[in-house]
Formats: C-alpha cells, sequence, structure tokens
C-alpha cells in the first residue's frame, strides 16, 4: 500500500535565465519517506530535486519527471559548541543566515546569492569571494544524508566515495535529504573592505595576484563595455568588535537584508541596449573610489548586492540570458581578456561580470573550481552568433584545461563537457552504483549526456 | 534537449526525404546534432538522404521504416524512436501531391492522397504529440499548405487534404498548451521541389532552403503558425475574403 501524497502540480520550469522550459510534475517535498515512494515507483522520465532555481540552465529542471520541490523541506539547527550546522536540503541560505549572523557565525562559503538551498550548493558545490582561501562549499561539509536511486537512506562522510560524487553532482547521485556543515565565527555583520579601481585588465589581474592573498574575499568587477578592461577590486576580511566600534557601529550582529525592489514583469527586449548597458557600466566604474580602505559594508550588501531587487533576471526580457562561466588555469589567464574581446565583438552585451581567483580544487570529481582564474558574464540569449562565439571560446578554453561551471552552462556540447571533466568515468561508476537505474535524471544530465 | 540558444539536439523527420524537412537539418548547427531519425518507407531516396546528412558530419543519422498508410503501425514505430531517447522536434512532413485530374477520374487516387496527407498525419501526429507530452517538452513541426488556405478548382483534393490537416494542427496545439509541447504549423506556398518539378511555377515561388530558414527562425521565436514566404501570411488573408466570382477567375 502506497502513501497518501502531497498534491502535486504540473508547472513549466525553467533555471535563472528563463531559456528553455520544459514541463514537470512537481511535488513539494514534506516526506522522505513519501520520497522514497515516489523514487520506488518512477517512470522513464525519472526523479529530480530543485531548490531555489538559480542556476542558470537545466540543471533543476526534467522534462515529464518528478522534480520535488525541496523548499518545503528546510528546517535547520546550529550547534554552537561544535560550530555545525545540520540542515534539511531546502533550506535556504537566506533563512539560516538571518539565524545564525544574530548569534555570531556565518556560512562558510557563499555564493553571489544567498536565494539558494544547502542542497544546490553541495549539488552545484558553490564558491564564493573567498575560494582562494577557504575552496568551495563541498571542502566544509561534515555529513550528507541521501536517498538514493532505490529509494533507500544513506549518510555518508568525507572518507566515501559516494559524499565526493554528490559534491558538484547536480542531484544525479540522489536526493540530498539533509547536510551537517561547519559555520565560522564571526564578530560582527559587517565586513572591512578595501575597494581599488583598476585602469585596464592587466591591472586588474596583477593587483589581484599580488595581494589576494592578504585578504579573505576577493572578487573584481569588469567593465566589459569599456576595451580596456578596466574594473573594480573589492576585497575584504569579517570586520572584528574594535574596528566596529572604532566606526562608531553599536550593535555588531544587526542583520536583516531587505528587500528594495521587483524588476517589473514584462520586460521589452530592446530594453537591454548598447547605451543602457553603456551607461550602466561607466557608472558603476564610476561610483567606485579610485582607493579606498577600511569601509565598513554590511555582509548584505558586500556578498549579495543583486539579492535586494527580486527577480532581476527578468530584465533579459522574453528570450532571457544565460551566464558563461568558465574556468582557466594561471597559465591561460590570457583567455580572460580574449572572451571579453569576443563577446565583444559578438555584441553580448554585459552589465555583470565578475573576476575571481581560484584556490585549488577538492577530491569531488565533477567539482568545478580549479586553481587560476574564473570569469563569469551574463549575456543576453537572443544575441546573433552567440552560440558560434562561445563554441570557439569553449574549445580554447578546453584545449588550455578549463571548463564551463554546470550551474550555469546552458548551451555546451556533451562532447566539450566530457572533455573537459577529466574524471567524469570515475564520477559515473559511483553514480552507477548509487542509482543503476537512472532514476535521478535532468534536463541538463539528458542534454549532455552526464 | 534545445540548449538555452534553441538549438536541438535531435530530430525525427517523418517522410524522411522531404527536401524542406532535410534543408531544415542543414540549417541547424551540426556541432549540435547528436541524432536524426529520417522515417519513411525504404528506397534509394531515403539511403541517399540518410548519406548525405551524415556525409555533412551530422552525428547520429538512421533511417527508419515508416509508412505513413499503415496507420496501425505508427504508434510502435514512434514510440520505439522515443523510447531511445529524448526527441526536441518533429518534422511531420509526409504527403502526396497527387494529380486533381487523375483523381476526378478515379476516386481511389483522391482516397490514397487523403489517407496519406490527412488520415496517416492525424495518426502519426496523436502519437507524437503523445510522446512529447510525457517528455514535457518538444516542438512537432507541421508541413501544412497554401492550398488548404481556401480550395481551388487546380488542386482541390490536395487542398482539401492539407486544409484537414491544418485544421488537426491547430487543434493539437491548442491540445497541448501546458504540456511544454507545441506545434509549429508551416504554410509554404509553390516550392521548387521534386514533387512540384512538372508544374509552372506560381508568383512567390521559394527554394526548400528558403522555407527551411523561416522554420528555423520561427522555432527559434517559439511561434505556432508561419507562411513561406512571410508575406503569403497577407496574400492569403486577402485571398480567403475574395468573392468567389473574382476568386475562380484568378489564374491557376
Amino acid at each position: 500500500m502506497s502513501a497518501p501524497r502531497t498534491a502535486a502540480r504540473t508547472e513549466a520550469l525553467t533555471g535563472w535565465g528563463r531559456t528553455m522550459s520544459t514541463v514537470a510534475t512537481v511535488v513539494p517535498a514534506i516526506h522522505e519517506n513519501e520520497m522514497a515512494s515516489y523514487i520506488r515507483e518512477a517512470n522513464s522520465r525519472g526523479v529530480l530535486a530543485r531548490g531555489l532555481g538559480r542556476s542558470y540552465g537545466d540543471a533543476a529542471q526534467s522534462g515529464g519527471a518528478t522534480v520535488f520541490d525541496m523548499t518545503t523541506y528546510n528546517n535547520f539547527s546550529l550547534d554552537q559548541a561544535t560550530m555545525t550546522l545540520t540542515a534539511q536540503a531546502g533550506a535556504s541560505i537566506d533563512d539560516i543566515l538571518r539565524e545564525i549572523v544574530p548569534l555570531g557565525f556565518f556560512v562558510p562559503v557563499t555564493a553571489g546569492t544567498r536565494i539558494i538551498t544547502v542542497g544546490g550548493a553541495i549539488a552545484a558545490d558553490i564558491h564564493g569571494k573567498n575560494h582562494h582561501r577557504d575552496g568551495s562549499f563541498g571542502a566544509h561539509v561534515l555529513e550528507i544524508t541521501l536517498l538514493d536511486g532505490a529509494g533507500v537512506v544513506h549518510t555518508y562522510t568525507g572518507n566515501d566515495p559516494e559524499f565526493w560524487a554528490t559534491i558538484g553532482g547536480m542531484g544525479l547521485t540522489g536526493v540530498i535529504l539533509s547536510a551537517t556543515f561547519t559555520v565560522i565565527p564571526i564578530q560582527s555583520s559587517y565586513i572591512t573592505v578595501d575597494t581599488e579601481r583598476a585602469k585596464n585588465l592587466d591591472d586588474v589581474m596583477s593587483r589581484m595576484i599580488e595581494r589576494d592573498h592578504e585578504y579573505k574575499y576577493s572578487v573584481a568587477w569588469i567593465d566589459t563595455v569599456a576595451t580596456s578592461g578596466r574594473g573594480v577590486i573589492t576585497r575584504g576580511d569579517h570586520a572584528t568588535a574594535e574596528q566596529c566600534m572604532q566606526d562608531g557601529v553599536t550593535n555588531y550582529f544587526d542583520y536583516d537584508p531587505k528587500n528594495i525592489a521587483t524588476a517589473p514583469g514584462l520586460v521589452p527586449s530592446g530594453l537591454l541596449n548598447r547605451w543602457s548597458v553603456r551607461a550602466f557600466n561607466e557608472g558603476w566604474y564610476r561610483k567606485h573610489p579610485t582607493h579606498r580602505t577600511g569601509e565598513l559594508q554590511r555582509l548584505g550588501a558586500f556578498f549579495h548586492p543583486l539579492d535586494g531587487v527580486q527577480e532581476w533576471n527578468r530584465i533579459y526580457g522574453p528570450k532571457g540570458f544565460l551566464q558563461y562561466q568558465f574556468q582557466v588555469p594561471d597559465s591561460a589567464g590570457y583567455l580572460v581578456g580574449h572572451t571579453l574581446q569576443k563577446l565583444r565583438e559578438v555584441g553580448a552585451l554585459s552589465f555583470l561580470t565578475v573576476l575571481k581567483r581560484f584556490g585549488p580544487g577538492n577530491q569531488a570529481p565533477l567539482s568545478f573550481p580549479q586553481s587560476g582564474w574564473t570569469l563569469a558574464a551574463d549575456v543576453p540569449a537572443g544575441v546573433d552568433g552567440l552560440g558560434r562565439t562561445l563554441d570557439e571560446l569553449d574549445a580554447l578554453i578546453a584545449a588550455e584545461g578549463g571548463r564551463l561551471y554546470l550551474a550555469k552552462d546552458s548551451r555546451q556540447s556533451p562532447t566539450n563537457f566530457a572533455r573537459t571533466y577529466p574524471r567524469l568515468n570515475d564520477w559515473r561508476e559511483i553514480r552507477d552504483r548509487m542509482d543503476p537505474n537512472r532514476v535521478f535524471t535532468s534536463d541538463l544530465s539528458r542534454r549532455l549526456a552526464i | 534537449m534545445i540548449d538555452a540558444l534553441g538549438e536541438p539536439q535531435s530530430v525525427l523527420v517523418l517522410g524522411g526525404t522531404s527536401e524542406i524537412a532535410l534543408a531544415t537539418i542543414k540549417e541547424m548547427p551540426r556541432n549540435r546534432l547528436r541524432r536524426v531519425v529520417l522515417a519513411g518507407r525504404p528506397s534509394p531516396a531515403l539511403n541517399a538522404a540518410v548519406t548525405e546528412l551524415a556525409s555533412l558530419n551530422i552525428a547520429g543519422v538512421e533511417a527508419v521504416d515508416f509508412d505513413a498508410k499503415n496507420t496501425d503501425s505508427h504508434g510502435q514505430i514512434i514510440d520505439s524512436i522515443f523510447d531511445d531517447a529524448d526527441v526536441d522536434l518533429v518534422i511531420l512532413a509526409f504527403g502526396l501531391l497527387g494529380d486533381q485530374m487523375v483523381a476526378e477520374e478515379d476516386p481511389s487516387h483522391a482516397v490514397e492522397l487523403a489517407t496519406v496527407n490527412y488520415t496517416g498525419s492525424v495518426s502519426a501526429g496523436l502519437h507524437i504529440a503523445r510522446r512529447l507530452k510525457h517528455q514535457g517538452h518538444g516542438t512537432l513541426v507541421v508541413l501544412s499548405s497554401v492550398a488548404g488556405d481556401r480550395a481551388r478548382r487546380s488542386n482541390y483534393v490536395y487542398g482539401s487534404t492539407k486544409a484537414g490537416l491544418d485544421a488537426f494542427a491547430q487543434g493539437l496545439d491548442a491540445a497541448l498548451a501546458g504540456t511544454g509541447a507545441h506545434v509549429l504549423i508551416v504554410r509554404p506556398g509553390f516550392v521548387r521541389t521534386k514533387m512540384t518539378s512538372h508544374l509552372p511555377e506560381a508568383p512567390m515561388t521559394t527554394n526548400p532552403e528558403d522555407v527551411a530558414e523561416i522554420i528555423v527562425a520561427s522555432l527559434k521565436k517559439g511561434r505556432h503558425t508561419v507562411y513561406a514566404p512571410g508575406p503569403l501570411r497577407f496574400v492569403m488573408a486577402g485571398l480567403k475574403v475574395l468573392p468567389k466570382q473574382i476568386f475562380r477567375k484568378l489564374p491557376s
């Protein structure tokens, strides 16, 4: 006899880029037994867990499948003594931060948005501004509990290959139910930020190489309209209580990031044009001082500036957009400038282009980060000739030992993917043990033949 | 899967020797195609189509036996193609032009046109729709014709089969709303192909490559009906409301 079922709904799903929607049966995740029975009774379209839908491409959707909406499976608890947090997979980093920052703790790694789930952070093995020092999210996970392809619950730790296959495994090794990860102590909800403008790309890159190691957090924004590739580097560390006091901040742990605005629902596709993007890039560059040190910024402003504008992904209009994010070793740093130039040539206008240095990767076979550079550029999907330009860039990046981030990818070819993730077959072996019948499928796994 | 730039990875053509369908495949980026199934009656032409596409470095080209008239076989053939892997794009391209004068003398010829063009399409179209709905995504391109917009003395048997097909496709598209699948109805005018090579050319005649370009562009835009060439939409809108006394006097 099967357990009573939570109401399912038929829904068109897309990633954050709002391209390539497919329709699935969405089931709110309530209880692991119910999820297990869905897994056991899955048809050929399979099952997938979805969090807050912030991956840009097709990672969190699966046409015709049963998709668990994990956001209803969201309890978590902090253990202050051991400085660990155990969360159900659907708990959002946003909710977690609102709870733990006032208590003097912070997540070990945060992406550019806090509107993501713990399950998603593990499945994509997210990285943040501290990757050069602290590695990716997976490096701070102690334990993962998941449902495998037979609907059986397992708990894995760093000694298990299944643990590492799940980190960066894009939800294809099972449904992550919960995880325990370390949190870090903080003395305030502020970051002391040093800001520098750099007049061209070489300047940006050499300043990052020289002094990134002095900071816990570092990132650069690049002006993609200016041919110089000028940029603004912001780096910082958690502010101490003393630094806050010196600046006259009294409530050190005040933390309540708010939504400033919501993007309008209907945006004409012409809103984003040469002039508006140029004006934005110019303004963004000018807004920052040539050089400023020790400025106190709130956590939200420093880490998640875009989260203040809800549904900002709508500004790209009905055709949607994609984010091209790649990684290359230091020896291929020239590909950063080359990519910016090619995107400019094809007319792929970007508001938001971010450059970051990665530290060493980890042992997860499908984890994205490796030592070197990573560049991420948002580009509208409707640009003529974009596909060919990106294919050419893919090949150059692959030839240098680099690769694309699966949480962002929405268009690379299966051959390019297989070529650039050399440990794919190791991962497949583990996956085949965990899910021999390939119950866990996504549009991403179909598109890339993962 | 279709990617963020609208490029499909797998295409099924029903009527695998269709020049318009083959031109449409050639119009797509070759490095994205992983599987192209040309379904049709076994023939040298079908083999030649497979060879031609394969010679263009298109991966995974295969021929599958399919007879539009044998509607009992449609379900099984279509299921086995979809069971292997998702199909992003299906082009329903089979059809007979026939000969109006022969049809009037020998109604069995008219029945054959109706069977292939209408009955066969309804059968295959419903089986395809069922599978697209099941996979939650995909587009069915239906090659209709302006001949179905208003019946003409010179080819009304053919025209009526296309009119029926067109109405069927419109309804099917409505039925698929919200399932992730959709229908693109293509209404070409006179296209220079083997099927029409014996006929005098009409105004606004196009080549299969022109129609292919329009199909590919319309797929990316997510359109549901398109004329080829585009301006035929306005010509046909005019012809449809023309008083019959005048319409019948137009050159055929």
